[in-house]
């Protein structure tokens, strides 16, 4: 057997324990320690990357027990490049946490940021649905810790309503799983999807229950309307570094249907017929509608930012419900993008509001103004999907592989109406907040309470190079991924060609070769 | 028996859905745990329900058995379920602590006083 695949899962495991009870007290051996975890992670997500570019999916035994009996591990394509992306994500915000002092507003930072990402990994590589539930609990319980990092009423008060909602949405999760388990006998996805193409049409009713149960679940992750209302009050009041890990976590809710649907419940099994193409569809060109006006109508900047990851949601979330391999193609490099561009937005929300506070309105110029706006605009650029950043080439690619859908008319109008919209409002929020701020210079006295925000604002953040350098490298990975869109889109056409042949997956599993 | 699990079950999570709706957070925080105790019973009933059987085979004669795989599930479930309240209360208690105030909901001033800067 492999042992790299367990790798990404057991590393922060060991970790994260070794920070809280060992270096407790020491925060700089805290962040050496997080830093270094975080680029071995990156490690071991390109070693395992570059195996299952091969084309060979892999399966990892815990305990050596067999599938269906034990729970497994699956490398494949889609999973590698998934714990990649997480990697890649962690390792600028991790600098920027440090740099800009957050790590330091509360405690056990860096233990909750591996447990975390344990999580997100395990709930890539898990092949079994009720190891998936676990990961997805492992990835909660430290994103709860990390929402309410560094505390305060408003942030606290958000947390609870994000911990109520997600202890709903992990109950949802067991009595999906019970159904499910009810009518197949198994948890092993693989072996799950076997069952339900076996099954006789006449005792599909519960199955049908539990295969929408499953896609209310992964919705809520997801935050497809209508159930995303969670999103913008609890990404906005967390800490932002904190909102751009959170951004793979929507990620998460996004894959897991992605591999769930193309597995076992696809649209050609005729138990759920129609599930994902007739809700689905609908409900992510409301999503992409809703995130536009939210961007449109946001008075803060966190909230505006927390739009930007719903509407990407809605997009991504078109992609997938297309179900056609061109489509999966281009909604896996539409994950890539949407994942760092808005990472790059949170974090350079951050920068606005350590200097002058996040309201959307004129203020006296901040210190940097300049260097902010620019990442500003790159986010901007990449987000709204314009020329020459990566947003345009996963927004055509969506559009392109939506050409043939039945009701390719509506999806192009939702994308294009949308990105206009996404375009003025962030628009409107940057000439606010970077241009407005000139002019506001000379009724600074007039308004004396802006005076206060800014001399209340913390002090800079201790090490403003290295803050710049993280958010520098988010643009990059940007940047890079335009570049190489080549490489990568062949990378990902693989990916959707290997998730669309599931019997090498089941086969891979149930095959017992490992 | 089919009828009483399926009505405890059907019951604990009416009631809990009634008190998620409230508007305080030590309903909710009820409510939330009275459908973890539903979903574990619901669980608990995946594996069909059987009176009077162990959870392991027999190898030396039919006796009848019943399936243990839900009730390590449904161990999962109650400890993370467990945790998961405990995270909840603390987090609900230090919200009522720092605002004094135990609605779920957000105020108007909540959303006026910028997040995240009074960290």
């Amino acid at each position: 057997m492999n042992h790299w695949i367990v790798a990404p899962i057991v590393l922060p495991a060991i970790l994260a324990p070794f920070i809280i009870m060992v270096l407790r007290y020491h925060l700089d051996l805290q962040r050496i320690f997080s830093v270094a975890g975080v680029v071995g992670l990156l490690g071991i997500a390109l070693t395992i990357t570059a195996q299952a570019a091969g084309g060979d999916i892999q399966v990892y035994e815990l305990g050596n027990w067999p599938a269906p009996f034990g729970i497994v591990l699956v490398l494949d394509r889609l999973s590698a490049m998934m714990v990649l992306l997480t990697a890649l994500l962690a390792l600028p915000i991790v600098l920027y946490a440090i740099a800009s002092g957050w790590d330091d507003r509360g405690k056990h930072f860096h233990a909750l940021f591996h447990f975390q990402l344990m999580g997100v990994c395990g709930a890539f590589l898990t092949g079994d649905a009720f190891n998936l539930f676990v990961f997805f609990e492992v990835l909660l319980i430290a994103s709860y810790g990390l929402m309410t990092h560094g505390g305060g009423s408003v942030r606290l008060k958000a947390g609870v309503q994000y911990v109520a909602y997600n202890l709903l949405g992990s109950t949802l999760f067991l009595f999906a799983l019970g159904t499910l388990y009810g009518v197949t006998g198994t948890l092993n996805m693989a072996d799950m999807a076997l069952r339900v193409a076996e099954l006789p049409a006449e005792d599909t009713a519960l199955l049908r229950v539990g295969a929408v149960l499953l896609l209310l679940v992964f919705c809520i992750k997801a935050a497809v309307l209508p159930l995303h209302f969670w999103l913008p009050a609890s990404y906005a009041n967390a800490p932002l570094p904190v909102g751009a890990l959170f951004a793979i976590m929507t990620k998460v809710g996004a894959y897991s249907i992605l591999r769930m649907y193309t597995l076992g419940f696809g649209p050609e099994v005729e138990a759920t017929q129609g599930l994902v193409g007739t809700w689905l569809q609908p409900a992510a060109m409301l999503t992409l509608a809703i995130g536009a006006i939210g961007i449109l109508g946001a008075q803060h900047i966190a909230r505006m930012v927390a739009f930007c990851a719903i509407t990407s949601m809605g997009t991504l979330l078109i992609a997938i419900s297309l179900f056609t391999e061109t489509a999966t193609a281009a909604a896996l490099y539409y994950v890539y993008h949407s994942t760092l561009a808005t990472a790059l937005m949170f974090l350079v929300a951050d920068l606005v509001m350590e200097r002058r506070g996040g309201a959307i309105t004129p203020t006296a110029p901040m210190p940097q103004s300049g260097l902010i706006s620019a990442l500003f605009f790159v986010g901007a650029i990449a987000l709204a999907g314009m020329p020459p950043l990566s947003g345009f080439i996963g927004k055509l690619l969506v559009l392109d592989a939506a050409r043939d859908a039945p009701d390719a008319n509506a999806i192009w109008a939702v994308i294009l109406i949308g990105s206009f919209i996404t375009i003025v409002g962030l628009a409107r929020a940057g000439s606010l907040i970077f241009w407005k701020s000139h002019d506001a210079q000379h009724n600074t006295e007039m308004d004396p309470e802006n005076d206060e925000e800014v001399a209340a604002a913390p002090a800079p953040e201790p090490n403003p190079g290295l803050t710049f350098t993280a958010v520098f490298a988010m643009a990059m990975g940007l940047v890079l991924l335009t570049l190489f869109a080549g490489p990568a889109l062949e990378y990902t056409s693989k990916t959707a060609e290997q998730l669309f042949s599931p019997e090498d997956y089941i086969s891979a599993v149930l095959g017992g070769d490992a | 028996m089919e009828a009483l699990v399926a009505s405890a079950v059907g019951v604990m999570t009416a009631a809990g859905i009634f008190l998620i709706l409230r508007r305080r957070t030590f309903p909710v925080i009820l409510g939330l745990s009275l459908i973890t105790y539903a979903v574990n019973v619901f669980l608990f009933a995946t594996g069909r329900l059987a009176l009077d059987a162990p959870a392991v085979l027999n190898k030396y004669k039919e006796v009848p058995y019943t399936d243990p795989l839900p009730q390590a599930l449904v161990l999962t479930a109650i400890v993370i379920s467990f945790g998961m309240t405990a995270v909840i209360v603390m987090i609900a208690l230090s919200a009522y602590l720092s605002s004094k105030d135990d609605h779920i909901d957000m105020t108007a001033q909540d959303s006026v006083d910028a997040p995240g800067e009074d960290a």
